[in-house]
Formats: C-alpha cells, sequence, structure tokens
C-alpha cells in the first residue's frame, strides 16, 4: 500500500473542502471568531491546531488497542491536553507577542471540537500515517478558513496585512471599520464564506 | 496473551502509568522552556517602561533600556530609599501591599536626552480585569513626560483603546500633582475636563475603564508622596 494511495489522498484533502471541519461540520467556531480580528494570530492558531490534531491523532492511533474502553475520552483528552500544553509553553518562549494575543485561546485548543472529533471518529479506527494525514487535513482545513476571516477582517478593520500597514487604503475610512474588529463580523463573515462554499458544492 | 483491556486492574494501571509519564514530559517541557519565557516577559516589562518614555517599536529593547537606565531604586512609602538597583524585579504584589510600611515602590532614574526622569509603575482594576501602565515623570516630579497602560481585558474597540498611542500621548505635559506637596494628584482622565492641564478626556462608551485608569493614577502616585518631596530640587 502506497503511502500516498487515493484512499489517503481522500483522507488528507476532504477536510480541505467538501468534508470541512468548519464550514460543513460547523465545528470550532468558538475559536475562529475570538482570534481571526488580525491575520497572524489566525495564522498561528490554525498552524498549532493543525499541528495538535495531527500529533493527537498518530499518539491516539498507536495506543489505540491498548486504551482501556470505559477511559477512552479521558486518555483523549490527557494526550490532547498535554500537547496543548507544549504548544502553548512553545509559543510563550518563541512567539511571546503572539501568545499574549491568543491569550486563552490556545489552552482552549483543548475544548476545540475537531480534535475530539477526530481522535474519536478516526484515530481510534485507522493505523497512524492514516490518522496522521487524517489530522494534519482537518487542521488545515480550520485553518484556512480561519486566515480567510482573518484576512477580510484585517484588511477591512485596520487596513493592514500581519501588522503591515497598506499605504494606500489606510487613508481610506472605510478601512478602519471598527465593527470588522468585533466578533459579531466574525459571525457573519465566516457565514458568507459558509455560503460560498455551499453554493459553490451543490452535495 | 491478550491483555483484557476491559478489567479493572488494567484501567487503573493504565491511567497512572499515563499520568505519570505526561507529568514527566511536561516538567521537563516547562523546566526546559522558562529561562526562555522569562527572557521574554522581562523583556516586555522593559519595552513598556521604554513606552512610557516616549520610546516606542525599537528593534533591541535590552540595549534601548540599557541605554536610557541610570538607576532603578526601590523606595519605601516614608520616602527612603531602600536599594538603588533592583526595582525591576519588585513583584507586583510588594507594590501594592495595603500596608503602607510593607510598599516595596521601584523608580526607573532614566535619562533620556539631557532630562532625567523617573518612570513609575501603575496597577489599577478597569472594567473586567486588571490596568497596569507606566508613568515618566519629569525632574519636578510633576510634569507628565510620557505614559503607557494596558489592560488584562478591557472590551475592543472601547476600553481597550487605552492601549493606543494617541490615548497615551494625551497624558504628556500634563500635571500630575495640584503642588509641591505632592498631596493631592490631580491627574485624571474626566467626563468633564475641568482642570485641562492636568485632566484628560474619558473615552466615551468605555466610562468604567476610564473612572479605573483615573482611580489607577492616584491610588500609584499617592504613595510615592514622601519620595518625591524628599528628593525635589
Amino acid at each position: 500500500m502506497s503511502l500516498f494511495s487515493s484512499a489517503n489522498k481522500e483522507v488528507l484533502t476532504g477536510p480541505l473542502n467538501l468534508n470541512n471541519p468548519v464550514v460543513t461540520q460547523v465545528l470550532g467556531i468558538c475559536s475562529a471568531l475570538a482570534v481571526t480580528s488580525q491575520l497572524e494570530p489566525a495564522i498561528v492558531m490554525g498552524l498549532s491546531v493543525t499541528v495538535i490534531t495531527a500529533f493527537a491523532n498518530v499518539i491516539i492511533s498507536l495506543l489505540r488497542n491498548t486504551v482501556p474502553n470505559r477511559i477512552r475520552i479521558i486518555v483523549q483528552l490527557v494526550v490532547v491536553a498535554t500537547l496543548v500544553t507544549i504548544v502553548s509553553q512553545v509559543l510563550k518562549a518563541f512567539a511571546y507577542d503572539v501568545s499574549v494575543q491568543l491569550s486563552v485561546y490556545v489552552g482552549l485548543i483543548i475544548t476545540n471540537c475537531i480534535l475530539m472529533g477526530r481522535l474519536e471518529a478516526f484515530a481510534m479506527m485507522n493505523g497512524p500515517w492514516e490518522s496522521f494525514l487524517d489530522g494534519v487535513g482537518s487542521g488545515l482545513g480550520y485553518a484556512w478558513i480561519l486566515v480567510a476571516v482573518g484576512f477580510v477582517r484585517e484588511l477591512l478593520g485596520s487596513a493592514s496585512l500581519l501588522g503591515y500597514e497598506i499605504p494606500f487604503l489606510s487613508d481610506c475610512a472605510f478601512f478602519h471599520n471598527g465593527m470588522m474588529t468585533m466578533p459579531a463580523m466574525a459571525l457573519i463573515i465566516l457565514g458568507c464564506v459558509i455560503w460560498a462554499h455551499r453554493a459553490i458544492n451543490k452535495e | 496473551m491478550k491483555l483484557n483491556t476491559n478489567s479493572n486492574v488494567y484501567t487503573i494501571v493504565y491511567a497512572s502509568v499515563m499520568v505519570v509519564i505526561v507529568a514527566f514530559c511536561l516538567a521537563f517541557i516547562s523546566d526546559l522552556l522558562r529561562p526562555i519565557q522569562e527572557a521574554n516577559v522581562a523583556n516586555d516589562k522593559r519595552s513598556q517602561i521604554l513606552a512610557a518614555l516616549n520610546i516606542r517599536d525599537v528593534e533591541d529593547v535590552q540595549a534601548a533600556y540599557d541605554r536610557v537606565l541610570v538607576k532603578d531604586m526601590v523606595v519605601a512609602a516614608d520616602g527612603r530609599v531602600l536599594t538603588e538597583r533592583g526595582g525591576f524585579e519588585v513583584e507586583s504584589k510588594a507594590i501594592q501591599a495595603k500596608d503602607d510600611s510593607e510598599k516595596r515602590l521601584p523608580v526607573y532614574v532614566c535619562a533620556v536626552e539631557q532630562d532625567t526622569l523617573y518612570v513609575v509603575p501603575l496597577y489599577g482594576r478597569g472594567l473586567w480585569g486588571g490596568l497596569w501602565g507606566y508613568l515618566a515623570l519629569k525632574n519636578d516630579f510633576r510634569t507628565v513626560y510620557g505614559a503607557y497602560m494596558s489592560h488584562e481585558s478591557e472590551t475592543a474597540g472601547l476600553g481597550a483603546r487605552i492601549t493606543e498611542r494617541g490615548f497615551q500621548e494625551l497624558f504628556v505635559g500634563k500635571q500630575a500633582f495640584a503642588d509641591s506637596t505632592f498631596q493631592t494628584v490631580t491627574l485624571g482622565v474626566k467626563k468633564k475636563v475641568e482642570n485641562p492641564a492636568a485632566e484628560v478626556d474619558a473615552i466615551t462608551g468605555a466610562t468604567l475603564t476610564s473612572n479605573g485608569v483615573d482611580e489607577m493614577f492616584k491610588t500609584s502616585l499617592a504613595p510615592y508622596q514622601k519620595f518625591f518631596i524628599a528628593n525635589q530640587d
């Protein structure tokens, strides 16, 4: 069996589009609203979730035959919590500014439904490599929505991208729309993304 | 032999081993990264002190800080200078101690161009959580040279605007105290400014945060009264 057989490719790319955790399964909305007011935290959050889902999936998949059935959710939680703590510590050490911006939301990755959903639904039944691909796919599926929303919000809310001001646009008052920096607009933009996504993919 | 993964003994042993491994892992990582994290926190604090001195967006915070800092004293509420060095390490708990005799108040003496400036820390409460900042005073201890403040969780777009440079620069040149007895802190944030030499307009829609900032100046500056009296020219 090749590493990138068509079944595996489907596992990796499915969550990016048709089976997207945010727009199709509507999971992980809370953090998607909270950290997308600027592009940089959105990217870091997306990557953190990707890393955590991928590795949690691998670990759970390796352990799947040894985990006692009655405490399997607890075991999954412990694995996720450990990885989240590690990521949060690493961010504090190497990306301090971003970790301040993300504040509690890194810790709240533990409660991100995407993680537990993937662990319970996929990693408990599949091998490590497939689980890894599934984790990366789901994480990136989540990340690109975050980045898309963050892009729109930072552009329209503060006329900058990744903290760099855009010279021509920043003179225009429309690009300093305070509403954009508030969570309510994130929900509306997310709604637009879901709308567009469903309009393109009719099924 | 196939293990019975549903037996009680297996479950308990599994859980215990897992917890021990995880605890070891986390302790190891936390130990490994702590020096870097502490350096980051300290650097952040330095950049806040620099912001109070109107030195913002510097690349090398440590170098800029070392360049302007003359000494970081610790003074007591009765005006005595306890140590000439070590103000940077004073914990916020010691600064905010309820009992005056237990207060340890840092004063950062800095030299920017030809001026000697005195930076003091500020602590207060906003609407949702803590506020803090630094205030730089000129050597008459009354005129504000610059201010920096930040918050834990004020409302974005309203109370959170106290972190904006535009708001903080409003304080430049204000009179922090009414007279040279340093009895009354005049520096404030008011809905209706009656004393434009010392007060700044409150932020619309953020009354409680503005009140918090106002209160922060009063409570944070008052303990320095005796030090200021003792050291004025």
